[in-house]
């Protein structure tokens, strides 16, 4: 077995050994029902799609992510593990990634536990089930790329709560940098170019575009690269520290 | 085989480790022995690859523990300081999780984990989790996952710290065992683990080297070394008999129970004048000892010289 799925599994593992980790599923599963059916007004719009139920997971994950990941690199500094998981032969990014991909799988389960919300949709009416599966991918990539930002701001602290501080204000950021509120407010002082970039950063847009149903590489390549992007930053904040 | 070529660390001015060069050789229990804050865990840390020296190199088995980190890391089998572990895990899980991650596979993996739970005598708490566990039996599953992959180099922390005394024997005679054909690098504070464990031992202080030298070569330096003591009930006579033996550099009598010490002069065999002497005057000795020299003294000695007062 490989380092990286070791390493993953013992993640998994150790999430369902508490009970936080049913807390949060549960948490995640009641929030998105009651924002789906009060706050998206699934049934008054008298549409079969999960527009609104996909327009909330920005907003579930702001709590959810930095729940899971907080945990992730701050406790192993906190609790001395730190010290034996990184003498053990492995190299820095196959411990990342072995705990990117448990939190990023955990997401994964707590999405498709909201089967049910598809399977009432598809009992009212006949939704395009091609643009519920590809509002799913967005949602989980969008996690994905939330879940990195954990990996990586965990890595910074030993302490649990400022991680999850710093994860959940940097990813209200990018979801807000494209709201047209936002940018409005820059437009005076920024040059367009700019204004431009700071859109396109925007995890919101990219979400939306492919939950629309529309796979455009670039949306893709969005996700790919900043989850990348973060979880290199998070090897380097680890390697900064073995070095300091 | 563990060596290091001016290992130096720094945090800031401080100065952690200072060019420590050592060499341990298969078949050697090297002793780490200083203060507390002398820089062993910090010298030991950067062996087992946790943090990057700021100068020097350290090789395990050969290999460079900054070019080739992951295989020094498979030679080496590490206790880190406090024996972290994962405390929701079981000890099972633990080392199986241990196990994996050093890819022993099923077969190897299977036979090593009887014989190491059985070495500790872990087999009662295998399904409980380790957060539970005392703190004895929390360095042994720590002792437990160095040694799984049956490293050819082993490093461990203090071993012993936070044991009883029968649990120390234990991890003792299992060190003790292992050292053969293994090379086995522990740090301690603890003099009596010198004497038990250790064929060589390296004093540290302020991140410097002090000493190394075999116990024995260390003994010889104290004051103590070759001296003579005894317990003479009503013995005011003899102080001043003694003092007269061309042999004797000094005499001291512990306030407390009375006993004599007599100390040679450099080089000197003191023990049969000594005893010749208490023969001729008839006096009633309970019992005479040669002293082998005292390592505490030694300790103290080399760690508190002025030559060392970097920090």
């Amino acid at each position: 077995m490989s380092p990286v799925s070791a390493v993953m599994r013992r993640e998994l593992r150790s999430f369902f050994v508490t009970p936080m980790a049913w807390v949060f599923l549960v948490i995640f599963l009641v929030l998105a029902g009651i924002l789906t059916f009060y706050a998206g007004d699934f049934y008054e719009r008298g549409q079969a799609d999960l527009q609104p139920f996909f327009t909330m997971h920005p907003w579930l994950y702001l709590i959810l992510v930095p729940a899971v990941t907080m945990r992730m690199w701050a406790e192993e500094a906190k609790g001395g593990t730190l010290e034996l998981l990184l003498t053990l032969p492995l190299t820095l990014w196959q411990a990342m990634l072995g705990k990117f991909l448990a939190a990023w799988l955990f997401i994964g389960l707590a999405l498709a536990l909201t089967f049910p919300i598809w399977l009432t949709v598809n009992y009212l009416g006949t939704p395009d089930n091609g643009v519920i599966f590809a509002g799913y991918l967005a949602s989980w990539l969008m996690a994905g790329s939330f879940v990195a930002i954990g990996a990586c701001l965990s890595a910074l602290t030993r302490s649990q709560v400022v991680a999850f501080v710093l994860t959940a204000v940097v990813c209200v950021l990018l979801i807000l940098a494209g709201q047209p509120q936002v940018l409005d407010f820059f437009s005076g002082a920024l040059p367009r170019r700019l204004i431009n970039a700071l859109a396109y950063l925007s995890m919101l847009r990219h979400f939306e575009a492919i939950a629309r149903g529309v796979l455009d590489l670039r949306d893709l390549a969005y996700f790919l690269l900043s989850t990348l992007g973060w979880l290199a930053a998070g090897v380097l904040l680890l390697e900064l520290k073995r070095v300091r | 085989m563990i060596e290091t070529e001016r290992l130096t660390r720094r945090y800031g001015n401080l100065t952690a480790v200072d060019a420590l060069s050592i060499r341990a050789e298969p078949g050697q229990v090297l002793g780490l022995l200083g203060p507390n804050g002398a820089g062993k865990s910090t010298a030991m840390r950067m062996i087992a690859g946790f943090l990057a020296p700021s100068e020097g190199t350290a090789r395990v088995c050969g290999y460079d523990v900054q070019r080739e980190p992951l295989a020094a890391r498979r030679a080496l089998g590490y206790l880190p300081e406090g024996a972290p572990s994962y405390g929701e895990m079981t000890v099972r899980e633990f080392l199986v999780f241990i196990a994996r991650m050093r890819k022993l596979g099923a077969d190897m993996g299977r036979r090593r984990f009887d014989e190491v739970v059985g070495w500790l005598q872990l087999e009662d708490v295998l399904e409980t989790s380790i957060d539970t566990l005392s703190k004895g039996l929390r360095r042994r599953v720590g002792l437990a996952q160095a040694i799984l992959h049956d490293p050819p180099v082993l490093m461990l922390d203090e071993p012993t710290d936070g044991l009883d005394p029968n649990q120390k024997h234990t991890v003792r005679q299992l060190i003790d065992a292992m050292a053969r054909e293994r090379t086995i690098l522990i740090s301690t504070h603890l003099l009596e683990e010198v004497h038990a464990l250790c064929n060589r031992v390296v004093i540290l202080a302020h991140g410097r080297l002090q000493a190394d030298a075999t116990p024995a070569e260390l003994e010889a330096r104290s004051r103590y070394h070759g001296a003579v003591s005894f317990s003479a009930p009503g013995s005011g006579v003899s102080q001043e008999m003694l003092g007269r033996l061309p042999q004797v550099a000094a005499i001291e009598v512990d306030p407390l129970d009375g006993r004599i010490t007599v100390f040679p002069k450099p080089g000197v065999r003191i023990l049969e004048p000594v005893e010749q002497l208490l023969r001729e005057q008839g006096l009633e000795v309970s019992e005479i000892q040669l002293e082998r020299g005292r390592l505490d003294e030694v300790f103290r000695q080399i760690t508190t010289a002025p030559n060392g007062a970097g920090a």
